[in-house]
């Protein structure tokens, strides 16, 4: 064992891309996350333009049937799991430790493994692209759909064993965010001073603690029946596929929560920034969140009202359905609320922030319409269903997250983007948005279901259909505004100063970027928006402003050492699902690696006794 | 600024909000998110009672009394547990090592108890594909023996470290952690037990019991 660690002896530096794969900093593996996520947002959404293309006009053939039906099973499912879900693990990452008053999280190098598994998950998931047997049954794969006889290729195997890495990276990283925000917070932090961002944080956590291993354990079993000959899901030897759905939205109705939360987060934190007014009734935000954290738990079987669970189960989930719509709108009045005599800067996180709010609205309607089942009859599976999830999805989750992009950019980089830039972004974006999917609720009305790759022109969807397609090149012209402002900002942007927007919260206390550790003393909280309340009394003092937190000499603060072996255990576990789908052998290697990786791990001390920390970005 | 913490003063990466140290915190949630996992896997099961199209049925080859025994063992184990973490806090080097042993011991015994009645039960017919009773019987109780045998790795690990006299009241807590999973993994057995055994163990034909 010694000699493992000896052969690979512990990593000293921080600088180039060695540096970025042995890293344990809580805020270069946030840039990690956000980076990779948004990489594979670019690939899922040239997916989501195929689809556009071919359905821009009636009895098209650009692309076959085959192809569609993977087209629309990639996008969605690397835009749950390997965009929205990694965009909020980049920012867990990079804010929770500096708005709670931390150094780090409480597992560094467990962090790091979280980010190299989901690497690797998504690594693996798009390999299937490479060998041309890409997984073609949807989001949630439904079964039997799923089984050897209807999905004869290996695709679906792609589909179960990478949402198997990715989860576990997911469980992972959440634990790690629990035990960090209930264990890390600084002195006088107590729960009720959290900053909405680290509550929705710790819920959105707890639900992926929990949610996880359900979609686990029907993953296990899709890919043993699949692979190992068991019939869980095969009607013809008793299997019921309604268990598939009953496991898959058991896990995939908190799934949307997790989704979202971190979203709400990140407004609550954006709204009273830039109305220069605390948020209002954040009590009820907090409590709001939790109530929909738990009762999220209740209404899975509202994806499944068309199934024949009966009237009785149907009545139960549409009214627990209609219910978790309160909490819901609490929050939304609590934000209007905030808003409402507030002093409002119209920049760019506050463009979106409320582009948020208005978009989740009316995706909050349309799902609120199908919350009761006899309505709902009439808009499962067509469009309406895909501009409601888009709404919620898009106009909440990617316009919440993007509000977070731009309310941490300064922070994040010491520079400032441009206004102009962003508010192109926003309004291209915007626009896009709202022509893209606005169309689908009319035509899904019409009747237009799902998951078809032509219509005839009869049926009278073509102009909606054109207008969604030119919607979304809008919306990629949003993206490239996007991508042109993070690069102008990055190679010409002006300093940001610690704190240009006059933030509360504790990460705008310390220089931007951060330092390494990033507090030089851990600070004493004092209350809900800490750092205003600091700057109200230095204003009281007859200080005009309150400079960033000096630097300190780096090797005075013990932090914990960059290590190998997360990226080291990751690529193990990577080769253990990759072995399953082609050689067993393969699997035996990576476990061997996998088991060496974590006595190596085991036998590390998470920070080496003579490390120096001194390290430059 | 007031602050409390000077930079270099003392482990300050031990200091936690709570009192409660991390690894033991995580130790719990990740307990939290296995109860989601074996609740899922028994669902399973329990949703196929009595939906197996054709045998053999528990009735067929579920031995109560040989697993009893094993069960048996398997609580003994947790008792071994405790003592070990007693030895631990008191620093009594020589019980430390031999009741973490003997609870390694314990658990292996339980694991060759399921390895004999997987095979058995296969040489009786029952197989993942045969039915669903098959399917689902091995993959819960595979799970489970999984995590039984990653238990017994672990306390051979802490074995090893005794060996070398690295436990003792200062890392106490390397002990408690592994026995907070070695008595879950413990508890999730009683459950399995009583359901499988206890009383999906008599199930007949697929009609039995209706509803399933």
């Amino acid at each position: 064992m010694a000699a493992i660690t000896a052969v690979l002896a512990r990593p000293t530096t921080y600088a180039g891309v060695w540096g970025w794969m042995t890293t344990v900093d809580h805020k270069r593996i946030g840039v990690l996350y956000g980076v990779s996520a948004l990489v594979l947002m670019l690939i899922a959404g040239i997916e989501a333009g195929v689809i556009r293309v071919q359905l821009a006009q009636p009895d098209t053939g650009i692309i076959g049937g085959d192809r569609f039906n993977q087209m629309f099973t990639m996008h969605a499912t690397v835009m749950v799991f390997m965009v929205i879900m990694p965009l909020g693990a980049a920012f867990f990452n990079f804010v929770v430790p500096l708005a709670i008053g931390a150094r780090d999280v409480a597992f560094p190098r467990l962090n790091a493994l979280s980010y190299w598994l989901f690497l690797f998950g998504a690594i693996l998931f798009h390999v299937s692209f490479f060998v041309d047997e890409v997984p073609d049954a949807g989001w949630f794969s439904y079964a039997n759909l799923t089984e050897k006889p209807f999905s004869v290729n290996s695709g679906l195997d792609f589909w179960s064993l990478s949402l198997l890495v990715l989860g576990t990276s997911s469980v992972a990283a959440a634990l790690n965010f629990i035990v960090t925000i209930i264990n890390l917070r600084a002195p006088g932090m107590s729960l009720m001073r959290m900053p909405v961002f680290i509550w929705m944080t710790l819920i959105t956590s707890i639900l992926l603690v929990l949610a996880f291993p359900v979609i686990t354990v029907g993953l296990i079993e899709l890919t043993m029946d699949r692979n190992f000959g068991t019939n869980f899901f095969i009607p013809s030897a008793g299997g019921d596929p309604v268990l598939w759905q009953h496991l898959f939205w058991v896990f995939g109705h908190p799934e949307v929560y997790i989704l979202i939360l971190p979203a709400m987060g990140i407004v609550s934190e954006v709204l009273p920034t830039f109305s220069k007014k605390p948020l209002f009734g954040y009590p009820f935000i907090i409590f709001s969140g939790i109530v929909i954290g738990m009762m999220g738990w209740a209404v899975w079987s509202h994806h499944m009202f068309t199934v024949g669970l009966g009237p009785i189960a149907n009545s139960a989930f549409t009214i627990t359905t209609m219910l978790i719509a309160v909490p819901t709108g609490v929050k939304i009045f609590n934000w209007i609320g905030t808003m409402w005599g507030g002093s409002i800067e119209f920049k760019t996180p506050m463009l979106f922030s409320l582009g948020f709010i208005t978009l989740f609205i009316i995706g909050g309607l349309s799902g609120v319409s199908h919350a009761v089942s006899p309505s709902d009859f009439q808009q499962q599976d067509t469009y309406y269903i895909v501009a409601h999830l888009h709404y919620v999805l898009f106009g909440g989750s990617i316009f919440g997250l993007f509000a977070g992009l731009y309310y941490w950019f300064p922070k994040l980089t010491g520079r400032m983007y441009e206004e102009k830039w962003g508010k192109i972004n926003f309004w291209l974006m915007f626009i896009g948005m709202n022509l893209t999917f606005f169309p689908m609720h009319f035509v899904g009305m019409n009747g237009m279901p799902r998951r078809i790759y032509t219509y005839a022109s009869e049926f009278g969807w073509g102009d909606f259909n054109m207008l969604s397609s030119l919607g979304y090149i809008v919306i990629f012209l949003g993206m490239i505004a996007f991508v042109i402002t993070i690069v102008r900002a990055l190679r010409h942007g002006e300093r940001a100063g610690h704190d240009p927007w006059d933030a509360p919260g504790l990460e705008w206390s310390i220089s931007s970027p951060p330092p390494d550790y990033n507090f030089a003393t851990i600070p004493q909280v004092e209350g809900l928006d800490h750092y205003w309340i600091v700057k109200a009394r230095a204003k009281a003092d007859g200080q005009d402003r309150v400079p960033a937190e000096p630097h300190v000499d780096p090797s005075t603060i013990h932090m914990p050492s960059p290590s190998y072996w997360p990226i080291w255990i990751a690529a193990g576990t990577a080769l253990i699902a990759g072995g399953i789908l082609s050689h067993f052998a393969l699997s035996f290697v990576g476990g061997v690696f996998a088991m060496i990786g974590i006595i190596g791990w085991t036998n590390e001390p998470a920070t080496a006794p003579d490390a120096h920390h001194g390290s430059q970005h | 600024m007031a602050h409390t913490v000077e930079p270099s003063s003392g482990p300050d990466h031990d200091y936690t909000t709570t009192g409660i140290n991390h690894r033991k915190l995580l130790m719990w949630v990740f307990l939290g998110s296995d109860c989601l996992f074996f609740g899922a896997l028994i669902a399973t099961y329990m949703v196929y009672r009595g939906q197996s199209l054709n045998g053999p049925y528990p009735i067929d080859i579920i031995d109560v009394p040989l697993t009893t025994i094993s069960t048996f063992v398997l609580l003994c184990s947790s008792f071994g547990m405790v003592q070990a973490l007693a030895a631990t806090v008191r620093n009594d080097q020589k019980a430390i090592q031999i009741w973490l042993l003997a609870t390694a011991a314990m658990g292996a015994v339980f694991i060759g108890f399921q390895i004999y009645e997987f095979n058995a039960f296969k040489n009786e017919g029952l197989t993942l594909g045969v039915n669903l009773f098959g399917a689902s019987f091995f993959t819960l109780t595979g799970f489970h023996g999984a995590h039984v045998t990653l238990g017994i790795i672990w306390l051979l690990g802490l074995f090893f470290a005794a060996r070398k006299g690295r436990l003792g009241p200062a890392t106490s807590l390397d002990v408690e952690i592994m026995g907070l999973y070695w008595h879950f993994v413990d508890i999730v057995w009683i459950v399995i037990f009583t359901l499988l055994y206890l009383i999906a163990g008599f199930d007949t034909g697929p009609s039995a019991p209706p509803g399933g």
